[in-house]
Parts: C-alpha cells; structure tokens; sequence
C-alpha cells in the first residue's frame, strides 16, 4: 500500500477531508469514503457512464479521475439533485416518463443529462440521443430516457447549475 | 370466481408512475456493491488466460504474503468446503446428457479462458485484485476448438476427453409426417442461419456479499432467482437451506445472466463459512464478460416446404447449438425452449426438429432474454420470407394464408403444444394502418434512384412464455428437475395497508407497481397503500423467481387470486359487522357495502381492524387477522405474439445500417399498466437491435476471447436507436384470470428477423441475398461486394 494523500472536496455542499491512495478513483472514494452509493460502476472502460457526476459543474466519468485529481473540487453527485424535498425536474421527468426499469445506469444518465442540458438547454432529439451516447442502458432502448429529456428541458431549471453554492441560491 | 367479473378495475390498466422510481432516482436504490458489513473481506479470482491446459503448478506464496492478503486458496485447498458439483437440472427421460462435473475452482485443466483456477481473500477491493496477479500459474496447453461444427468432426480436439465425442446430447421432436410433407411440396427451400454468440451485459455487473452469523448466513446476491439459488446453494455448500437467507437487493438487470448459480456465489459462501468472516465478491466488467453467461450461439438448418399456392406443408430444422465448455443450470435446454413456437404463427402440418448441443472451449451459454426463442422466430420468420421469394408471393400475404385464424384457438399444433389465443391478422392489419406499406414502396423506389437504399422487414412472431405448467415442464414432461408455480400473500394491516409478498424476483420489470395495481383493486385501497415485498427467502413464501416472461402471467394471477381470497373473507366480516348476509356485500370504489344500500358501508382498514382487534359482533367461527396466501400453477403457458416492421437505410458504400422506423403491434392480453409494457418492448426491440447490428461475443481461433469488454462489445447508445412506434391490440389469455400474457422479452423475439429482413430488402436491387448477424459495416460492404462479383467475400 503506498502513502495516503490528502484531498479536500466539497460534494453536494458538504465539505470533506479525505485521506486516500493516491490511485484511488474518484467513484471509489465518493461510494466507499462517502457513502454515496448513487454514484454506480458498470464498467471498467469508461463507456458504460453509470459513474457520471460533476465536476466544478461538468460532467465527467468518475471512474476516469482519480480522487487526488479532484482535491479543491465541488463536486455534484445524484445525491444532491433533489433540494428541499423537491426532485430536478430531470428526475421528476425520469419518473413520469418511466425512463428507468432496473435504475442501474439512471444516476450517471441524469447526471450526464443535465450536463447536455447546461450545455444546450434547448435540445432537439437528435442532440440528446448524441449527448448520451457515452452513457449505456440495457433496460429502456432510450426511448423514454430521450422523452424525460426532452421533457425536462422544457422545465425551468433543468440544466443544473455549476455549483452547489450556485444550487443553494436557487432553491433559497 | 372471475377477477376481472368482480372487480370493476380502478387502477389495472393505469398508466402509474413507478413506485420503485423515488428511490432510484434520488441514488437511494441499494444494489449489492452498496450493501456493506463491518468486517467485510473482499475476493477476487485467478482466472485461466488459457482455452485449454493443464494446470502444472500454482504458486501461491507471493499473495500469500502480503499484509492485506487473508488467505489464498486452490481446489484442492477447498476440496473439502463444497458437498456437490454445480448442478445442470435438465434431466429429458430418455436421453443422456453429458454433464462434466462443474466445480467453483477448477482441478487439473481448465477448459475455456476466464476458468477460476484460484481465489484470493483480503482486506480490500484493491489489493485482491493485485494479489490475484501475484499468484503464478503454469499450464501446459491443449488444442482448442472454438467452432462448433468444427468440433462436431471426426479428430477434432476433445473439451472433455472421457466423453470421446464434443457432442453433448441429441434431443428430437417431430409431429406430423415430414418426410410426405416435403415430397408433397412444390417449392422447398432450405437456409443455414446463424444466430451468434451475444452477451446479456446488464448494467450492474454479478456480486455477491455473505455475511455469516454462527451457523447461518446471509447471502445478498445480485440474481434473479434467490429462492433457486438457495435451493442449489444449499446442496453445493451442504448447509441446510433453513440456515441460508437470500436476498436479491435491487439488481441492475438481468437479461437472463442472472438466471444463473454461478459457482463465484458458492465459493463466497463457502469462504465465509470457513473464515467466519463477511465476504464480498464484486466482479469488473471484463470478468462479466468473461464468465457470467453468454446467449443464442446456434447454427440453423432449415427447410420449409409449400403447395405452389402457398400452402405451407412442412418444417424441418437442424439446430447445432455450442453450449461451450460446461453445463451450467440450463445450458443444455435452452435451444430446446424454443420448441412451442418453432412453426411460428403458421399452419404447418409436419413438424420436425433436431437439436444437438456441442462443447467448445469458450464460456457456457445459457438463458438471455428471449432464451430460445429469438433463435426460433429468426429462422423462421426469415425462412418464410425465402419461401415466399421463391414462391414469388409477397411475404405477408404467404404469412396471412397460413396464419392460425382467430377463431381457431386453442390451436394444437403438430408437436401437441396448444396455442392459447391469438389474433395474428388483427396485429399485422393494425401494423400495416400504422406503416403505409405502399407509400413506402413508392418512397424506396424514388430514394432507389437517387441511390439511397431503403428497406422494410416485417416480423409476425409468436412466444411461449409463463413457464409454467409444473408437470408439463417437470421431471415427468419436459424433464427440468423443478417447477414452476407461483405464491403470493397478501396481508392486511391492522390500519388497512396491506403488504403483498411475491415469490418472483423483479429486477427492473415494475412489478412493485403493476403487483400493487392488482392488489389494490381487489382489496379496495389505493395502490399507495399496497407494499410489495420480493427478493427475500426469509420473506412470503417459497417462489420460482423472475424469467421466461413469468412474473405477471403465473405471479401476478397468485397475486389476484390471493387478494380475492383476502376480498371473500373482508366480505364475511363486513357482512357481520353490518348484519348483512355475505353474498350481498360488494366491493364498490373502495367500499364494501350492502347491495341495494350504499350508504351501508365499511372500508377495508374498518374491515381488518375488526378483523385483528374483534367486536362482540364478530362471529367466533371468523377465524382473526387478514392475511391469505394462494398457490397457482397455471393449466398451459401464454402465447403472446405481434407484428413489427423495421425500416434501414444501408450505405452501399460503406456498408453501415441505420435503423430509421421502428413500428411494434404486440398483444400482450389486457394491460395492467400499460406504460410499463411499452417500457419492456422498448428495451427488448433494442436489445434485439444490438444483436442484429452491433453485439458479438467474438472468440478467436486460440479461444481468446476478443470483445472482453464494452470497448469491443458494442453495446447500441442513444444515438445508434430511433424512437420506437408502438401499439397493442388486446387479445386475453383465457389460461388466467386476469387474461394477461408475458412481455418482458416479446421485444427481443420479435425483432431480429425484422431488421436483417429490412436490410436485404434495401440490398435487393444489388443482387445481396443473405448476409448473417451481426449487420456489421464490413459483413455488409462484404454481401454487396459479393454480389458484385467482386472478391471481398
């Protein structure tokens, strides 16, 4: 085992001090260290997308980065979507859209919705079913996944904003 | 007593939103990989990078030593943790099956690439996996067979040298007289087709957690059928079954993958036992590939014969299915499965099919969704479309002439399978009002001339599914050493919610909601009120799990049925309560009330408070509380069936397919939610999608696997796939009561055909007349060369 590293991260608002080998992945030390098990692995290539989250606001796979490289980041995970007992709209959609059947891939397909959504708040089908094509589903065929996107784009504030500070300005 | 009769439906039939979804949304779903036990000890598997070999030497002493390494462990170090082999369970009387004994770590050789050879415990998921790399395996290789006709020659390289053949067993079923069927016919066409190896590749990958507590454990499981699992577990590990819980948490799919006893889930438990320890198994994606099984891998021999008007007279088929090196729990009967519907929605007088499995040295194949039977509606369908082209008839009119009518249900066909209902017309009438086929001739042959080549496959498929029928699918019938009932109970608490307990395990099929639907119209109360509790051997009562399109035609009807028993006997106390005789209660809108005076009413949480708290007025003779259980073995299977079409544009000069319509009629029988079928036919068009186009577990000529992870195995994204059309008519089963039919794999059933009969019509003008799955760029640009006469091919 080689010496621990110091990482400082703000995850959801949350600030955390963590101690981790230096090749620990970043979806490691938020499921493991944290205890945030929303965040999924599916893969170890970094095609399947289930470990999506943000990354001082844009998505990333969290199984490409390693924990030590996020040291001073904010961090957004499926866990810190919903405020004050209110889903995103994007899982509000997710829901009404029935855009999940085992629920495996949804957190990284929401987390990495929500970053096309920043980035293009008004997508036609085409550009969604493009922006979501390095997240997998074996369940849905995407239809309804495509429909819940659409859906929520429609729906003020969709695209999630960059920080969770920015997130605690919204819902205030 | 008719459910449907009984009970006006308020909530079947509903478009619900999920009740699963809360939690999987908000990342509050609890998968194996996110359940932790103090204490926990992590495994990981040394497994073979050999085809074939013997082990020569294991050298574990370099993981041994490492601080964060508990224990590391070879067969023989095991031999004694394990009471049996891992089971096949397909026994058919009268026919032998070679079965080589399969155990968790292998002994001697190893027989396909991924074979566990050694097992590693530790304090973390990083160090075991180091540690696995540091223990030193030698092995002397033996020849490799990887394709299965290759294997079935004389001199070919043995899997299993004390068999002295590669064939596993033989297996034949004929009905009619074939031999006449196809002399009397005027046109006789035959087709080898291939349908190839593919993945189930569910999202979540396998796992396994045991946490032992003296002299029980529990076993969490990423599987869909814990009660089987504890059942073989029981007898592979030797502990008594009422020592061992399993629990299937949420599972991240199935797909059939996890219609599986895995020897990893024995090994954990057997580890735990003997470390008394926790112990967790988290497999990586390459190891899912690897060995977590595999689907489909047959080669079809077919021949269909028809009177010159398109009377269809005959259908013979040779099917050589390569179940790679093991016999897993169904490995062997899977080709088989397909047997009900190897005839299609058609009228063929003769019958006869023969099967015969092969050993390779790759992974088992088993169960993926469709099992079976998108094997049979792929030769069949695309074998109908070749009779018709030589018959020069178009192919959904040769289909029409030989459709089983509407009014010929139930329909026996020639191997005594008995069709239960269907409507094959109606669903390919509502699809051709959905799918304007002659503007779409007229639209190809404009795009023809600009040189865009456009086509249109149709699928009119049939499946068997609810398995079902214990005897006939049991010991004394098909031969499973099993059954395939269902259990439901319901209880009401003393507050009016009620808990229904299933013995299916869903795993991403919705059947909290559509179960909760079901319940809730039968006891008068809203399906928030209903909790549906599945996945837990310590839970309800004993269950057959989630496969084969099962669930909702054999466990949602135990559902009904036990709610209706809960209905009578709240009718009984309620009739007490309001001194009104019994058979003048009725449930309306939620209220059970005197017939003639509604006014004169009790709820349900009235009904179960008298029920677990009695007034004085309640009869002695009322036995207390409200909780009933049903049983229900269904008399036959259900027949779901449909008509889809697929449209592609293929690139001529590349050779790229791009799905650009998909239109899906599917009769599932009444719709429980109707939102959550459309869901499952999504997903199984798709999945169908994949294997046409994309998916291919790929073995090279040494038995190295190549598409080892999802780089190399192309799963379909987003933008691969286009929205999908879908319609339903509703044709009920008359085998249950609530007249449904499975239709979690209709999707992958139906398809296939479709999408390569959609390519060769858009390469018909090029002169292509066949190119096997997968659609690959290359395999076409290689059909049209061909056809060229160019060399490529």
């Amino acid at each position: 085992m080689s010496t621990l590293v110091s990482v400082r991260v703000r995850v959801n608002g949350e600030e955390y001090e963590l101690e981790v080998e230096p090749r620990l992945l970043l979806v490691h030390a938020l499921r493991d260290k944290l205890g945030l098990t929303g965040t999924h692995v599916g893969c170890d290539t970094s095609n399947c997308g289930a470990c999506t989250v943000h990354l001082n606001g844009r998505a990333v796979k969290s199984c490409t980065v390693l924990a030590v490289q996020a040291d001073g980041a904010e961090i957004t995970t499926i866990e810190g979507m919903a405020h004050g007992g209110e889903l995103h709209p994007l899982q509000e959609a997710f829901w009404n859209d029935h855009g999940l059947q085992c629920g495996y891939c949804t957190p990284g397909m929401i987390m990495a919705a929500a970053g096309l959504l920043a980035d293009n708040p008004n997508p036609t089908e085409e550009e969604v079913r493009h922006g979501l094509e390095g997240n997998l589903c074996r369940c849905t065929g995407y239809h309804n996944i495509v429909r819940a996107v659409l859906d929520a784009a429609k729906v003020k504030g969709a695209s999630i904003p960059a920080t969770a500070s920015e997130q605690e300005g919204v819902t205030a | 007593m008719s459910a449907t009769a009984t009970n006006g439906a308020k909530h079947v039939g509903q478009a619900l939103r999920r009740k699963e979804d809360p939690r999987m949304i908000t990342g509050r779903g609890r998968y194996i990989d996110d359940i932790s036990v103090p204490g926990t000890l992590w495994m990981a598997l040394v497994r073979s990078p050999e085809a074939h070999a013997r082990i020569t030497s294991i050298d574990t002493s370099g993981a041994a030593a490492r601080d964060d390494v508990v224990a590391v462990f070879t067969a023989d170090d095991l031999a004694g943790d394990f009471a049996g082999p891992m089971p096949m369970v397909w026994a058919p009387p009268g026919v032998e099956i070679k079965t080589p004994e399969n155990w968790p770590l292998k002994r001697g050789e190893v027989k396909c690439v991924g074979d566990p050879v050694a097992v590693v415990v530790g304090t973390d998921r990083y160090s075991v996996s180091d540690a696995a790399e540091q223990v030193l395996v030698e092995y002397e290789s033996l020849p490799v067979v990887v394709d299965p006709e290759k294997a079935l020659e004389d001199g070919a390289p043995l899997v299993w040298e004390q068999f002295g053949t590669n064939r596993t067993h033989e297996f034949k079923l004929a009905g009619g007289d074939i031999d006449a069927a196809l002399a009397e016919a005027d046109v006789v066409i035959e087709q080898r087709l291939v349908n190839h190896r593919t993945a189930g590749a569910a999202m979540e990958p396998r796992g396994v957690l045991v946490d032992p507590h003296a002299d029980n454990f529990t076993v969490y499981s990423s599987t869909q059928i814990p009660h089987i699992a504890r059942f073989v577990l029981s007898l592979v590990v030797g502990i008594p079954e009422d020592r061992l819980r399993i629990i299937a948490p949420d599972v991240g799919g199935g797909f059939g993958s996890k219609l599986q006893v895995y020897g990893e889930e024995a090994l954990v438990l057997a580890l735990a036992r003997r470390l008394g320890r926790p112990v967790k198994w988290i497999e990586s994606r390459s190891e899912n590939m690897i060995a977590a099984h595999h689907g489909r891998d047959q080669i079809n021999y077919v021949t269909l014969g028809a009177k010159r008007d398109g009377t269809l007279t005959g259908c013979r088929a040779r099917i050589i299915a390569d179940l790679g090196a093991y016999q897993l729990l169904l490995t062997p009967f899977i080709p088989e499965l397909g047997f009900p519907v190897m005839g299609g929605c058609y009228k063929f007088p003769a019958i006869d099919l023969a099967f015969e499995g092969v050993f390779t040295n790759k992974f088992c194949t088993d169960a993926i969704r469709g099992a079976g039977r998108p094997e049979a509606t792929y030769w069949i369908e695309l074998a109908m479309d070749k009779l018709a082209a030589a018959l020069e008839m178009d192919p959904l009119e040769l289909r029409r002439k030989n459709f089983v009518g509407k009014d010929e249900f139930p329909y026996t066909t020639p191997l005594g399978i008995s069709y239960d209902s269907g409507d094959y017309d109606g669903t390919l009438d509502r699809l051709l009002e959905r799918f304007d086929l002659d503007a779409f001739r007229r639209e190809q042959a404009e795009l023809r001339e600009r040189g865009v080549h456009r086509g249109v496959g149709f699928s009119t498929w049939v499946e068997v599914c609810g398995l079902a029928p214990s005897r006939a699918v049991g010991p004394q019938g098909v031969g499973l050493q099993a059954a395939f009932w269902e259990s439901a109970k319901v209880r009401v608490h003393p507050t009016g919610t009620a808990t229904v307990f299933t013995g299916t395990s869903p795993h991403g099929q919705g059947l909290d909601t559509s179960f909760a639907q079901i319940a809730a119209d039968r006891l008068g109360i809203d399906p928030q009120q209903v909790e549906v509790i599945h996945g837990d051997t310590d839970q309800g009562p004993w269950g057959w799990d989630t496969y084969g399109s099962r669930s909702l035609a054999v466990g949602g009807e135990a559902v009904a049925r036990a709610a209706e028993k809960v209905q009578d006997k709240a009718k009984r106390i309620c009739a007490a309560l309001l001194e009104a005789a019994p058979e003048d209660v009725e449930l309306v809108d939620g209220k059970y009330q005197v017939r003639g005076s509604p006014d004169k009413f009790k709820t349900l949480a009235e009904i179960s408070g008298a029920a677990h708290i009695p007034p004085q007025e309640l009869p002695t003779d009322i036995e207390l509380g409200l909780e009933e259980t049903h049983i229900y073995d269904p008399e036959n299977f259900v027949f779901p069936f449909g008509a889809h079409a697929c449209v592609v544009d293929v690139d001529a000069e590349t050779g790229k397919v791009v799905v650009v319509r998909y239109v899906a009629v599917d009769d599932c029988g009444p719709a429980i939610n109707p939102m959550l079928i459309d869901g499952q036919i999504h997903g199984g068009i798709a999945h169908a999608i994949g294997q046409a186009l994309y998916e291919q577990v790929v073995y090279d000529s040494e038995g190295q696997l190549v598409t080892g992870t999802f780089v190399d195995y192309a799963l379909p994204t987003a933008a691969e796939l286009p929205s999908f059309e879908t319609d339903r008519t509703v044709t009920p089963s008359p085998v249950n009561s609530l007249g449904v039919k499975g239709i979690g794999e209709a999707g992958t059933i139906a398809a296939t055909p479709a999408v390569t009969a959609a390519v060769l019509d858009a390469l018909a003008p090029l002169g292509v007349e066949w190119v096997d799955m997968p659609l690959t760029p290359r395999r076409v640009w290689e059909a049209i060369q061909s056809a060229k006469g160019g060399v490529a091919a």
